[in-house]
């Protein structure tokens, strides 16, 4: 099912994750977000950006701990927690952010 | 990613056999692989034009090289002990979810082209055509078998449904039907080396930053060694451990376990992962494969001991197949289990007095122990029978204050599969993963109710995914899941270095 942003069609597998990692722009997380009925602030964007600047480093998803810690820097010692970051991604950090930072699904026993 | 479209079971007091609900999941079928992930694991890329033959076959050389599937297809008098046994016939009411309708979905097409009687009169011995509709209903169904072999304890005959589950995911990948969610995991594993597709430089990082984490919490610098030539054990842990919560505190637990040992050990990056998922698509050349890759590491490291950190099917897969799979081991130590299990490692040295334990650590919990299938049903621990129950338990009561055990029918070799084991660990199976719950939720619920448990320790990654997921669903929280070393990580009492004072790092630093 292909995601229409921008007049622009995208690609993306059978549970929404975008199928070309380099077709991501922010307005595709934008569309994304509205489709599951949420809207993407500020604290959001940080997940997403760490996420994609780990991604490129690391050509993989972070650790949950790895982002909590990060995140904690970040936005303060009281949101450096999956309590916090499941509250901003209710369906979990590493999935459902992960979709909007326009990353692969994390796959395994997770 | 939307709310739950289903009905989330309601928990009775007790277990209630459900009435049937005739194709109340036949719906349920996880995403089809690609043809990209098909044909890396050496099946063909999407359904063939002949695959009712090439089905057939494949059935015919499997009952003639597995002769306990053969068994299993033949023995069975319908006597109906199994039919309220399984975990998801309970959760769905769906029928076709009683181990015994289940084999029949293979039964009936074994019966029709692999038995003379099922030949000459097909409908007088439940015999029936292999149809789009059956290999359908196999699609669904054999991926609603979570292969726990609970069942199987309770056939009079031992007829194993995970066998002929494991043969019916075998037939259908040999058709080019697999299931995506086992089949891009092994393929990633072929390549990276773990079912997350996690590199070496993103496990380095993660692994320094634990260590950072540890010593920041106790002052003891605690290593994680990872590719380190001539440690004795080498380490293989679910790659879960290097990823999700609560996984990642048992990984801590195992670190600070061998550091106050003195045990010298590594993970590999090559053999990172112990999860096989070879197994559950019933490829013996697949779980072959990954299985060389932990030999190939442990003697490229020349390590002297394998042990594997807790993961439910990994075991059986170590336990039950390693020797044969990947062996000899005649290079590693033999003074120890080849290979070990890293309870059996944390228990002994609890027995040897070697580890400083503080069990008041745990007395904001009370604990109770869910046993995983493949732990309680397909292997053993210790050198005794039932050293897979006495082992865990022994762990915990040994770092914890307050422990109960679930009702008797839910544990040990009765134990309910958490629902998402097998392979079907994926969000495409959602519904079935919340209903199949159901039973290990009652259980659960009974000992809070009554006994004030607060936390479900479990030695399985996907057990410990498959809880925060679904406790939700059931008014539990996704944190009352714990791994068991995690338990005995906040028991162990680490001194500090007496050499890591706060200035000195900071010149090494510098």
């Amino acid at each position: 099912m292909p995601l229409e942003v921008n007049g622009k069609s995208f690609e993306t597998d059978e549970e929404g994750y975008l199928a070309n990692l380099s077709d991501w722009q922010p307005e595709l997380a934008n569309a994304m977000a509205e489709a599951d009925g949420a809207e993407l602030g500020e604290n959001h964007w940080e997940v997403i950006n760490f996420l994609r600047s780990y991604y490129e480093e690391y050509q993989i998803a972070p650790a949950v701990r790895v982002l909590t810690k990060a995140i904690g820097k970040k936005l303060g010692k009281d949101k450096g927690n999956s309590k916090y970051l499941y509250e901003l991604f209710p369906y979990g950090p590493a999935k459902q952010a992960c979709k909007y930072a326009g990353l692969p699904k994390p796959t395994g026993c997770v | 990613m939307a709310a739950a479209e289903f009905k989330v079971p309601k928990i009775d007091e007790y277990p209630v056999i459900p009435h049937l609900q005739e194709d109340a999941m036949a719906h349920s079928q996880p995403y089809i692989a690609k043809p990209d992930f098909q044909e890396k694991l050496g099946f063909p890329g999407e359904l063939v034009d002949n695959w009712k033959e090439v089905a057939i076959d494949k059935m015919g050389e499997l009952t003639g090289k597995y002769r306990s599937l053969q068994v299993f297809l033949d023995s069975c008098v319908k006597c109906g002990a199994c039919t309220d046994k399984c975990h998801y016939y309970l959760g769905t009411a769906d029928p076709k979810n009683m181990p015994v309708a289940r084999q029949d979905l293979f039964r009936k097409v074994y019966r029709r082209y692999h038995t003379l009687s099922g030949k000459l009169f097909p409908k007088l011995v439940g015999a029936e055509d292999l149809t789009e509709e059956v290999l359908d209903d196999w699609y669904s169904y054999f991926h609603q078998c979570s292969q726990c072999r609970r069942c199987s304890v309770y056939c009079p005959y031992g007829i194993d449904t995970a066998e002929i589950s494991m043969a019916a995911r075998e037939v259908m990948d040999a058709v080019g039907k697999g299931q995506k969610y086992c089949n891009e995991i092994i393929g990633k594993v072929h390549v990276i080396g773990n079912n997350l597709g996690l590199p070496e430089p993103a496990l380095a990082d993660t692994l320094e930053g634990l260590e950072e984490d540890v010593e920041e919490e106790t002052g003891a610098t605690v290593r994680f060694p990872l590719d380190v030539k001539g440690a004795d054990v080498l380490l293989v842990t679910p790659s879960a451990d290097f990823f999700a919560e609560p996984h990642i505190d048992g990984l801590i637990g195992y670190a600070k376990v061998f550091h106050q040992a003195g045990i010298s050990w590594t993970l590999s990056s090559f053999a990172s992962e112990a999860a096989n998922f070879g197994m559950f698509i019933g490829s013996y050349e697949n779980m072959q494969k990954l299985a060389l890759r932990i030999r190939q590491a442990a003697i490229d490291l020349g390590v002297k001991r394998i042990v594997f950190g807790e993961c439910g099917h990994a075991w059986r897969v170590a336990y039950s197949f390693l020797n044969t799979l990947a062996g000899p081991f005649d290079f590693l130590d033999q003074d120890y289990p080849v290979p070990q299990h890293i309870c059996e490692v944390t228990h002994s040295l609890i027995q040897e007095g070697k580890l400083t334990l503080d069990a008041s650590q745990n007395d904001d919990m009370v604990i109770t122990y869910h046993d995983s299938c493949n732990v309680a049903r397909a292997s053993r621990m210790g050198d005794r029978p039932g050293g897979q129950f006495e082992i865990p338990r022994e762990i915990i009561k040994a770092v914890c204050n307050n422990y109960v055990d679930m009702p008797s029918y839910s544990i040990k070799e009765g134990t309910y599969c958490c629902g998402g084991g097998g392979g079907l660990l994926t969000d495409d199976l959602i519904e079935l993963r919340v209903k199949g719950a159901l039973p290990r939720m009652e259980a659960l619920k009974n000992v809070v109710d009554n006994y004030g448990v607060t936390h479900m320790a479990a030695i399985c990654a996907i057990c410990k995914s498959q809880f925060s997921k679904v406790f939700p669903y059931y008014d539990f929280s996704m944190d009352q899941v714990v791994s068991l070393h995690q338990l005995v990580s906040n028991a162990i009492v680490l001194p500090p270095d007496e050499d890591s004072l706060p200035g000195e790092e900071q010149a090494e630093a510098a």
